[in-house]
């Protein structure tokens, strides 16, 4: 391939790392006016750090006060709400309950209401032991007391994501994956050379995750955290046991106790985790037998009734903690370079609120063209369990899977549309297909055929 | 919504509705309907692509997928509606199902519902087996509807985790593309498949690893190896490039569980009646779905008994109000089928209950009810075998309180 990177315009900004803080930054420099190109190590935008997490959309009700985290979850939590309809992205308006099992847990309750009124999410409240079972009547009668935070709801981790980036691609960014940054080099404007030659931008976004520390190793040389990669295991319930809570069920955080949450997917199942193991491996999300026996105990301790229902899949997460209790977002200005480190489990529902951050971090800063106000909004994947599916309307071409309910309408659609998946997991995060209860016992077939030639690695080769 | 109406509405047309739904024909019921969300009927036999099937049921020896199109022809010929591609999305009482085809949805009434779901596996996530998530990690039901129906190749060198008689059809089913297992891993001392298969693995050259435990899958993009530990404690690792989870099926009842219908927890299959029927009578049961695992020759028959109770219940409602459960109340015994005794003195009622066991276990197993003795009998069986056991003592007339099996 020929290099024509210094032959053509430099893009405006480059962010690297195409995750849902990378997708959400993307779609905000580009409403900005910025010409963003977005480059991805993965063969898939969402396989690191965001491919797993617990999907609530959070109030950031017990984040620090006065920390950037609080401040950018609490932002991207009102601009979720603001641009869901538009972009058509669900909201399973459930709320939480943060409950108490024991003496130790009680005695904080009162502080954590007091810290969520600080800030500022005014509607959380106590509750009586009786109030919590009259409202989860299911839940293990040895809870002991807790309190509500009736505003943290349950999104779709992808969709949103793939919204977000998919809306940026829509309006002119770029999305280059399998593209690695190896090095780079600032001169008034950065030339990054990676896995698919030269690229050219004026500014740099480092949106990393689970290798922030190591982009700015080798983009500017040294690096002001580390990260620490934390892994979190959870076990998912099969769809009918989501009658059994309405709420997201918090634990209180104490020094004894990591604690787990019970909750509903937004596609209709109940998980239980996560798991909080500190390891030195970024790509390892390996699930172990034993920590996903305690979880599932553990959810069964809660709510009893769980033990009733079969488990659908178990999957596990890497979180990019660093040594730090904050995120880590710097602006080396002088360099045109932005540093958005350290964001570790409450990326999912900070990211639109940490693109707003940078995006007034980085005032002042000219881009190529002008801010769209009225930016296109893509198709989203419409794949909640509680909002009209693609198989309730007609002319789907079958049912491909029939435990997520999936269509051969929805998968080609995927594969032939922006940003087409080539992956199984691409193909998984995008249409559900092969998610469900049965892991491929009755799809795989179809789905090795429909996919044909379009995924890497293929699921079957044929003779000859 | 559209609605459609039909007499018998079968849901899931493999081996048992297929079969059902042919001698209710035979029988003289008409408006016999079998909803199939596959494109074709025939269930999973279409993808056994080996012998042998049909022996006692056809009096002839076919591979599976022949076994699917002879039973598919039967039910045409003899005037069965079968609509493929049609799934069902919910079950309503008194017989009514939502369904849903590529062209749309509608309600369908019927007089009688038969549920006929099948099982499936159970899938490397519910048992926990740990590691890496790369690809090339199947059920054998995957594998071989990959194999069979599509003729595709999902990986060469597998590693099998089970040695259930599925187990070693995975392996015919992989000769047949020129896989070559690298080893079956299993957790017990000995095979779960029955005596007379024991030497098969042997005679295919497939090495089996008796008490494994800890059994770890790794790879980041596709499978690389399987690590397990052995019965001393020692590790080990097997170059492998796939696994095959085989067996420990499950009954397919997601219906069932989001329905008003009761399940029961030993089989994991709907709660029924001897006559075969649900908790809402309407709605009959019959094959794989009443409980993990047996043969199609198997399922075959039990339909056939179940269509003559469904057309003796059309003729002269079979009736029976309230009913006495029928379950284990021994840790050793998983389940007993069925689960619930009516007062009924219509004909054809089953003579058999079937239970299986959790453990190897030898003994008195006794039918008590209110602290009386219904029925004992001496045993001595495995988890992997079948049990039957009469029914006829426990239905007496008196009976009120539950029965309840035990081995003493």
């Amino acid at each position: 391939m020929p290099d024509t990177s210094d032959a053509n315009e430099p893009f405006d900004v480059a962010i690297i790392g195409a995750g849902v803080v990378g997708c959400a930054m993307a779609r905000r420099f580009t409403i900005d006016g910025a010409r963003v190109v977005v480059l991805e190590k993965a063969a898939e935008v969402l396989d690191g750090a965001s491919k797993a997490n617990s999907a609530i959309l959070h109030t950031g009700f017990d984040a620090p006060p006065g920390s950037l985290e609080q401040k950018c979850i609490a932002d991207g939590y009102a601009e979720y709400l603001e641009i869901r309809e538009s972009l058509g992205l669900p909201l399973l308006k459930c709320g939480a309950m943060v409950l108490a099992w024991d003496d130790e847990q009680v005695v904080q309750l009162d502080g954590l209401v007091a810290k969520a009124h600080k800030n500022g999410v005014m509607d959380v409240a106590l509750r009586s032991r009786a109030e919590i079972l009259t409202q989860e009547p299911q839940l293990s009668s040895a809870v002991m007391g807790g309190f509500v935070v009736p505003s943290e709801y349950v999104i779709d981790p992808w969709a949103s994501a793939h919204a977000y980036i998919l809306q940026a691609l829509a309006n002119g960014a770029e999305l280059r994956r399998n593209c690695e940054v190896l090095s780079g080099v600032f001169d008034r404007v950065w030339r990054l050379e990676t896995a698919q030659g030269a690229v050219r931008a004026k500014q740099v976004i480092n949106c990393a995750g689970l290798y922030g520390d190591v982009i700015d190793e080798r983009l500017l040389g040294r690096r002001d955290f580390s990260i620490m990669p934390r892994k979190g295991q959870f076990v998912v319930f099969d769809k009918p046991a989501s009658e059994l809570v309405e709420a997201v069920i918090l634990p209180v955080p104490t020094k004894t106790t990591k604690g787990v949450v019970i909750f509903r997917t937004i596609f209709g199942n109940i998980a239980v985790g996560p798991t909080a193991e500190e390891q030195e491996s970024r790509t390892d999300a390996s699930t172990d037998a034993e920590a996903l026996k305690a979880l599932r105990d553990k959810g069964i301790e809660m709510l009893p009734a769980l033990a009733d229902y079969e488990v659908t899949t178990v999957y596990a997460g890497l979180r990019p903690a660093t040594e730090f209790q904050d995120y880590q977002i710097t602006n080396h200005a002088e360099q045109g370079y932005i540093t958005v480190g350290g964001i570790r489990s409450t990326g999912l529902s900070a990211a639109l609120g940490i693109a707003r951050h940078v995006s007034r971090l980085n005032a002042g800063v000219e881009f190529s063209g002008a801010p769209i106000a009225t930016p296109i909004c893509p198709a989203p994947d419409r794949l909640s369990n509680y909002h009209p599916r693609d198989w309730e309307s007609p002319d789907h071409g079958g049912i491909i899977c029939h435990c997520e309910l999936v269509t051969k309408r929805e998968i080609l659609a995927a594969l032939d549309g922006p940003m087409a998946p080539t992956t199984l997991q691409g193909l998984k995060r995008r249409t559900r297909v092969c998610m469900g209860r049965c892991q491929g016992f009755y799809c795989t077939g179809p789905l090795a055929t429909l996919t044909e030639g379009r995924l890497d690695p293929a699921l079957g080769e044929r003779d000859g | 919504m559209a609605e459609q109406h039909c007499n018998i509405a079968i849901v899931g047309g493999g081996t048992a509705g297929l079969a059902l739904a042919t001698e209710l024909r035979r029988l003289g019921v008409s408006g016999v309907t079998v909803l199939e969300r596959e494109l074709e009927a025939g269930g999973v036999p279409r993808h056994c692509g080996h012998y042998p099937f049909g022996l006692r049921e056809l009096k002839r020896v076919l591979k599976g997928p022949d076994y699917a199109r002879k039973l598919v022809q039967n039910a045409r010929a003899a005037g069965v509606d079968i609509r493929c591609d049609t799934t069902v999305t919910a079950l309503h009482p008194q017989a009514r199902l939502s369904v849903n085809t590529s062209e749309g949805s509608y309600e369908l009434q019927a007089t009688r519902v038969v549920l006929c779901m099948g099982v499936r596996e159970s899938s490397r996530a519910q048992r926990f087996i740990g590691g890496q998530r790369p690809m090339g990690v199947l059920t054998t039901g995957a594998l071989q509807s990959m194999v069979y129906l599509n003729h595709q190749r999902p990986f060469r060198r597998p590693v099998i985790i089970g040695s259930e008689l599925v187990s070693f059809s995975a392996i015919m089913t992989c000769r047949h593309m020129g896989m070559r297992p690298q080893a079956i891993l299993e957790e017990n001392d000995r095979v779960t498949v029955r005596q007379f298969m024991r030497p098969f693995p042997a005679l295919t050259g497939v090495p089996i690893r008796f008490n494994t435990s800890n059994i770890r899958i790794l790879g980041e993009k596709t499978v690389e190896a399987v690590a397990y530990t052995d019965g001393e404690g020692q590790g080990h690792q097997i170059a492998a490039d796939g696994v095959i989870i085989s067996g420990r099926f499950r009954p397919e009842s997601a219906l069932l569980y989001a329905s008003h219908l009761e399940v029961d927890q030993g089989t994991g299959g709907p709660s029924i009646d001897q006559y075969g029927r649900a908790s809402d009578p309407s709605y009959f049961c019959t094959g794989n779905l009443l409980r993990p695992v047996e043969t199609s020759s198997w399922c075959w028959h039990e339909a056939v008994e179940t269509a003559g109770r469904i057309a003796q219940d059309i003729a002269t409602p079979i009736g029976g109000e309230g009913h006495v459960p029928l379950c284990s109340a021994d840790p050793d015994i998983r389940f007993v089928v069925p689960q619930r005794l009516v007062k009924s003195n219509a004909p054809n009622a089953m003579t058999q209950m079937q239970l299986r066991l959790s453990q190897p276990v030898s003994g008195h197993l006794t039918a008590l009810s209110d602290g009386k003795t219904l029925w004992g009998d001496y045993m001595s069986s495995r988890p992997e075998r079948r049990i039957l056991a009469p029914l006829k003592p426990l239905l007496k007339p008196d009976l009120n309180a539950p029965v309840e099996l035990r081995v003493l």
